[in-house]
């Protein structure tokens, strides 16, 4: 269990992130992102705890949802919103937008947006580790419908069959896109119940318990360390939004929603803060002022200038070119 | 039998991989190899010797898992590797071609320039062994369509030696075509460490009457064809493109003001081939130049059949490049009357 040092710590990210991807909302809405924007919103607990167990030159990897990630990771805000509105100076210079966030300075390897596609690519970071020999960890994270794809069935494989140092961490926020994962598999579990597949233990977390996500990944992330071989985490979450923010997520009952607005992480961190002896006007300036960190944020970055079109035409090639023939 | 001996005189190109291989993994820890049944060698024995040469931490034996196969390369190369992945036939790019057009041809330019991806795909390409449909396919085509895929298809084994070498010495992904039927062919074993720069055609025959633009398995049916022109007192110059992105345009280019005349020689299907970039680039950029049009031949729009005489109709050949340059040959005689 976290000291409350650490816990103040972890619910100050997961407000950032969720004050972040709220405004993100409110810029799309006004028509100010370019392209689609896909919000984790209710899903902050799973990457905040898992950072937490993350060392600097350890490998993180994630999907279009992948906001949370990066900016847990310690991604520049500035960076990815610049991104997201298409101004210059954005994290992926213009080139990749909300969906391909990447920010390999703080070691996340990129947020890729086909299903699937990035578990074989961190089953490659984690080999990379095995061929050096050196002590990295590589976490993969990606969604409950992820696990319906092949992709999912050869990285998994591939990684227990080599014993490769890889947490792979299944968010599961109960929707595939807009249907709920439980049409579509045959089991209770779309990730846990798959683990004995591949030699796995099945694990299962309160995704929305941010103390739990870090314990549960930290000896995740130990055994890897150790050369136990990898893992595959079930967090159990949901997603408090739509698929995009172009989904206003009618599919649901407002039952369902509220239920889970209960267990929202934010919510129930702040509970372990305050029976900690956290004041809460202490927690609520903590949020007001993220906010206006945010909404400043957002001003700057508006009235920031547009990429040069010129540069559309760089880094396609290692030496900085485009150029396919002579 | 533990491998190749490295430094005979003469090479077959299915040894030359391995000597490529072996050359490069010698001179640079990063390279590792990730394919299926390679450390007993693979299943056309190009890699036959390195296990035992290099043990089983550069050499590494996976299931049938292209997508995983390819992937692992990628995530290797972004962690700072050079892989050489095995896809024991290219036909089996489709399997794994999200990882291949999507993945790897996309992350570094999607990501500013974030990360880098020196790592190269190699198998066993084309037909002409009555492999099938399946498992025949020339398929260079399906990489071109892709920018930031580099595509090298050597025709002969010094070249598959220096090609290889330059691949893996790239800083970005490329996609190394071995064409099957040429396997067991010899040649020449270049001596010392030998790289090929990638993006430079070979100009193997100088001519004056037609420019013939062959690739890989195409090269060597240019030249034989070559050979049966002189005799009948045409003078075909014949270009080896080795590599189609980088393309050396320029090489074809300047060749073809010469001659006037350009014949494509392509394996694949002729509905969309190579060869019809190469041709809509000499439209744009020689016709001038042109004192006839430029023809490809082709592979059929079919797949390929299994019997001889049968895969042999459909598919490209010396004596089909004869009768093609001939035919062009002969409407200029028409034109003049």
């Amino acid at each position: 269990m976290a000291g409350p040092s650490a816990a103040l710590h972890s619910y100050r990210k997961m407000v950032f992130i969720r004050q972040f991807e709220s405004k993100i909302d409110v810029l799309y809405r006004q028509g100010r992102v370019r392209g689609p924007a896909h919000l984790g919103i209710g899903q902050e607990a799973v990457a905040v705890g898992a950072a937490s167990v993350l060392r600097a030159g350890d490998y993180s990897i994630g999907t279009y949802r992948g906001h949370a990630h990066a900016l847990a990771r310690g991604a520049p805000a500035e960076g990815l919103m610049l991104e997201m509105l298409g101004r210059a100076g954005g994290i992926c210079q213009g080139k990749g937008g909300s969906m391909h966030i990447t920010d390999v300075e703080h070691g996340y390897y990129g947020s890729y947006a086909i299903i699937g596609a990035h578990l074989p690519i961190a089953t490659g970071l984690a080999w990379a580790s095995r061929v050096r020999h050196d002590d990295r960890v590589t976490m993969c994270f990606f969604g409950d419908g992820t696990t319906n794809i092949g992709a999912f069935h050869e990285a998994v494989n591939l990684a227990a069959v080599w014993s490769l140092p890889i947490v792979f961490v299944c968010e599961n926020n109960h929707y595939m896109e807009y249907t709920a994962i439980a049409d579509v598999i045959p089991v209770a579990r779309p990730a846990a119940d798959r683990a004995a597949a591949y030699g796995l233990a099945p694990i299962v977390v309160d995704g929305n318990d941010v103390n739990a996500v870090a314990d549960v990944l930290g000896e995740a992330v130990q055994r890897a360390r150790s050369g136990t071989g990898p893992s595959l985490v079930e967090a159990d979450t949901y997603r408090m939004c739509g698929h995009s923010v172009a989904d206003p997520a009618t599919y649901r009952t407002k039952e369902e929603v509220a239920g889970w607005a209960q267990r929202d992480p934010l919510i129930r961190q702040a509970a372990v803060l305050a029976a900690s002896g956290v004041p809460a006007e202490e927690l609520a300036a903590l949020t007001a002022s993220i906010r206006a960190e945010i909404d400043e944020m957002a001003v700057a970055a508006l009235a920031a200038p547009a990429p040069d079109p010129a540069t559309a035409w760089t880094d396609m090639w290692a030496d900085g070119t485009s150029t396919w023939r002579n | 039998m533990g491998g190749w001996d490295f430094d005979m005189a003469e090479l077959t190109y299915r040894q030359a991989v391995a000597v490529a291989l072996a050359q490069e993994m010698e001179r640079d820890d990063r390279v590792v190899l990730i394919g299926e049944d390679i450390r007993p060698g693979g299943v056309f024995k190009t890699t036959a010797g390195l296990v035992e040469k290099f043990g089983p931490d550069r050499v590494w034996d996976t299931p049938i898992s292209e997508t995983a196969i390819v992937g692992a390369a990628m995530g290797a190369a972004m962690a700072g590797l050079r892989p050489v992945a095995e896809i024991m036939f290219s036909d089996f790019y489709a399997v794994c071609w999200d990882q291949v057009a999507v993945e790897i041809a996309k992350a570094r330019y999607m990501t500013g320039g974030q990360v880098s991806l020196p790592l190269v795909i190699r198998g066993v390409n084309g037909g002409g062994l009555g492999f099938g449909a399946q498992h025949s396919q020339a398929v260079e085509n399906w990489a071109l369509c892709v920018p930031g895929l580099k595509i090298v298809s050597p025709s002969n084994p010094a070249d598959m030696v220096g090609l290889l070498a330059a691949a893996i010495r790239d800083d970005d992904p490329v996609l190394v075509f071995e064409h099957k039927a040429l396997l067991g062919t010899k040649g020449e074993h270049p001596e010392g460490e030998h790289v090929v720069p990638l993006g430079r055609a070979a100009v193997l025959r100088e001519g004056s009457d037609v420019t013939l633009i062959g690739l890989s398995l195409t090269v060597g049916m240019c030249a034989r064809a070559a050979e049966e022109l002189a005799a009948d007192g045409v003078s075909a110059e014949v270009i080896d493109l080795r590599t189609l992105v980088p393309l050396d345009a320029a090489t074809v280019l300047a060749s073809v003001r010469r001659t006037g005349r350009a014949v494509i020689v392509e394996e694949n299907p002729g509905q969309l081939g190579w060869g019809a970039a190469i041709a809509a680039i000499l439209a744009d950029e020689a016709f001038d130049d042109l004192t006839a049009p430029v023809i490809r031949v082709t592979g059929g729009n079919i797949p390929l059949p299994v019997a001889a005489p049968l895969e042999a109709e459909v598919s490209v050949s010396a004596d089909k490049i004869v009768t093609a340059v001939t035919k062009l040959l002969d409407r200029r005689a028409r034109m003049a009357v």
